[in-house]
């Protein structure tokens, strides 16, 4: 599939620090391409270069094969963005707000259109300051997609929201992606970037150090299991197993379960509250970069 | 430049302004009292522009038959039995002259202006002309004076702050870096606020001066529309001089100080609440780059002089105005930054 959107050795150096070092990677049109990494790898300032809202040090960005720093008005009419934190104007109320950015665009989706897809009917004249946080980031979605764009940056999205709230949103960006657009997502969620994300890039350091579907990154990384038993309980089979403490609980990775299990449970350990997982995002994330995507 | 998003950008700012209860009460109440606190205080029926104490017989009236100078029009003559208080009080400012008609002899501050004005009617009286002293202390009340300062003082705060410190709020909270992902230009932004706010504040400034005229009847000698054209350029420069300051400040606190250290010297300096004709020349010299400063003059020259569009007096602030409000605009504009990096 050819590339919509294209990061071509992508840097950003500021005074003291090199942000993105030699970021390149493409997104071909129709997918929903995730970024991740822990903060201070250099994501957020990748995706506001890819966004035209931050001018690389050196590289460039392509779309449609063509650097967007050449046409800049026109790519700013093609794309929609939800940055993670953005006030909307006081005292204007949701549809007052969308009628605003509408105006901003050539090309405009109808709002009926909109607010039916980001199911904005209940709040629609309510004043944009006076909406819950779930609420609050539906607006800023629709604001995204005013002017009907080709690529949608969905930065943080979900963030501060309740699981409820959530879930809600992966429902508006499942239908936003079945009408075809293209979506570039970051998140500190590895679930939302499961759930919706056909692809993913992985960024620590300032460098993008995986690349792929989530299903293929995880079979390329481990073939193991994941045993948890509180810690205490783990303890009981002293040094026979690896277990790796995480708080209150312990963690075994391996390929025998059965061989762990037997070892549990000859030693006496109490396996009540075992459980027995798959490889996540998380431990993908953890063995890449060796920290906790919230650290 | 896309009038559509001017427009559309204008339109949302005023609601929100229209729409903010409170700053709006204020925008009319505070120039509303303090107009109403300076007729109360100053003016109206039986509030005379200068006070005299008469050292004279209890038996003696008060009147113009006893003394030429005590019919003087806009002065309050009142008896004095203490020529020793009657004296401290000349000193401290209390009162503007002390005139004794038992020893014919008066006491003057010649560090008082109304004193010295006091003096000459007072020469006039002896000398004989009385005209001159009808038209000098009589006609303008305090009222008309300070009424140009304190609906420009409102309207530079208005301009100062409501532009300056809400797109420094707009730059912090992320607003502005949402609309620059947009195809708005910066140039496009800028001149929304100014329409906005410019549309605003006259707004706001013909109908507190209007509500204070059905009250007050404040002396109009000049064009009404002379004088909204001068209010027109300096609430542009003003706001202008707001965009410059906002141009590239992310924190409010700093923005607040910023336009702090402009206002107040524009309170004191340009002429308010009192002239600064005796202050000394590098203090007017100084007076002169504030905006209020020629807005004021030119304002004063319609008001109470009846001076027109082609008068020196009103031509020269409004050239000055114009001036500051273009360089302002450019400056603002060439700085702008949306974000906070």
């Amino acid at each position: 599939m050819a590339a919509l959107l294209e990061a071509r050795a992508l840097v950003k150096q500021y005074p003291k620090v090199r942000a993105v070092d030699g970021v390149s990677f493409e997104v071909p049109a129709g997918i929903c391409f995730g970024l991740l990494g822990p903060n201070g790898a250099g994501k957020s300032t990748t995706v506001e270069m890819l966004e035209g809202v931050a001018q690389p040090s050196a590289g460039e960005v392509l779309f449609r094969g063509e650097s967007i720093r050449s046409r800049a008005a026109r790519y700013r009419e093609k794309i929609g963005i939800q940055f993670q934190s953005t006030a909307l104007q006081d005292f204007l109320t949701v549809r007052e707000n969308l009628r605003l950015f509408q105006a901003l665009y050539p090309k405009k989706r109808p709002l009926d259109e909109l607010i039916a897809v980001c199911r904005l009917e209940e709040f629609l004249d309510r004043d944009s300051h006076k909406l819950s946080g779930g609420q609050r980031q539906r607006v800023l979605l629709a604001i995204a997609l005013v002017n009907d764009p080709e690529v949608v940056f969905l930065d943080e999205p979900t963030t501060g929201l309740d699981p409820q709230a959530r879930r809600n949103f992966w429902e508006l960006v499942r239908s936003i992606k079945a009408e075809g657009k293209t979506l570039v997502l970051t998140t500190h969620y590895m679930e939302e970037a499961y759930e919706l994300c056909d692809d993913i890039g992985i960024m620590d350091h300032g460098r993008l150090i995986a690349r792929g579907s989530p299903q293929r990154l995880l079979a390329e990384h481990f073939d193991d299991s994941v045993l948890e038993l509180p810690a205490a309980d783990a303890l009981r089979a002293g040094s026979e197993l690896p277990f790796v403490l995480r708080g209150d609980w312990a963690e075994l990775s391996t390929r025998d379960i059965a061989g762990a299990l037997e070892v549990l449970r000859r030693a006496g350990a109490p396996l009540g509250q075992l459980r027995i997982r798959p490889r996540t995002l998380e431990d993908l994330f953890l063995e890449l970069t060796g920290k906790e995507l919230r650290a | 430049m896309n009038l559509a998003h001017i427009l559309a950008l204008s339109w949302a700012r005023s609601l929100e302004f229209l729409r903010d209860r409170g700053t709006v009460a204020w925008n009319f109440a505070l120039p509303l009292l303090m107009v109403a606190g300076f007729a109360v205080i100053f003016s109206g029926p039986g509030k005379p522009l200068f006070t005299v104490a008469v050292l004279a017989p209890e038996t003696v009236p008060l009147s113009a038959d006893t003394h030429p100078f005590l019919g003087t029009p806009a002065v309050n003559f009142y008896r004095e039995a203490s020529l020793e208080k009657a004296q401290a009080k000349v000193q401290r400012h209390r009162i503007d002259l002390a005139v004794d008609l038992v020893r014919k002899q008066y006491w003057v501050n010649p560090e008082s202006h109304n004193g010295a004005v006091l003096e000459q009617l007072l020469h006039g009286v002896a000398g004989e002309p009385l005209r001159r002293q009808e038209v000098q202390g009589a006609r303008i009340r305090y009222v008309d004076w300070a009424a140009p300062g304190v609906l420009g003082m409102n309207l530079m705060f208005s301009c100062l702050f409501g532009t300056g410190y809400v797109i420094v709020r707009y730059r912090k909270s992320g607003y502005l870096k949402r609309l620059n992902a947009t195809p708005l230009t910066a140039a496009e932004f800028i001149v929304a606020q100014l329409l906005s706010r410019l549309l605003l504040v006259i707004l706001v400034t013909v109908a507190v001066y209007l509500g204070c005229n059905a009250f007050l009847n404040f002396r109009l000698e000049g064009s009404a529309w002379t004088l909204l054209l001068v209010t027109l350029v300096g609430a542009y420069a003003m706001i202008a001089l707001g965009l410059l300051v906002a141009a590239r400040v992310t924190s409010e606190e700093f923005a607040g100080g910023l336009l702090n250290m402009l206002s107040w010297p524009m309170m004191v300096l340009s002429g308010v609440f009192f002239s600064i004709d005796g202050a000394p020349a590098f203090v007017q010299w100084l007076a002169q780059w504030l905006p209020l400063t020629p807005m004021l003059e030119a304002a004063r020259a319609i008001m109470l002089d009846g001076a027109g569009l082609l008068d020196p007096s009103v031509q020269q602030p409004l050239l000055q105005l114009s001036a500051m409000a273009l360089l302002f605009t450019l400056l603002g504009a060439l700085g702008f930054k949306w974000t906070q990096d």
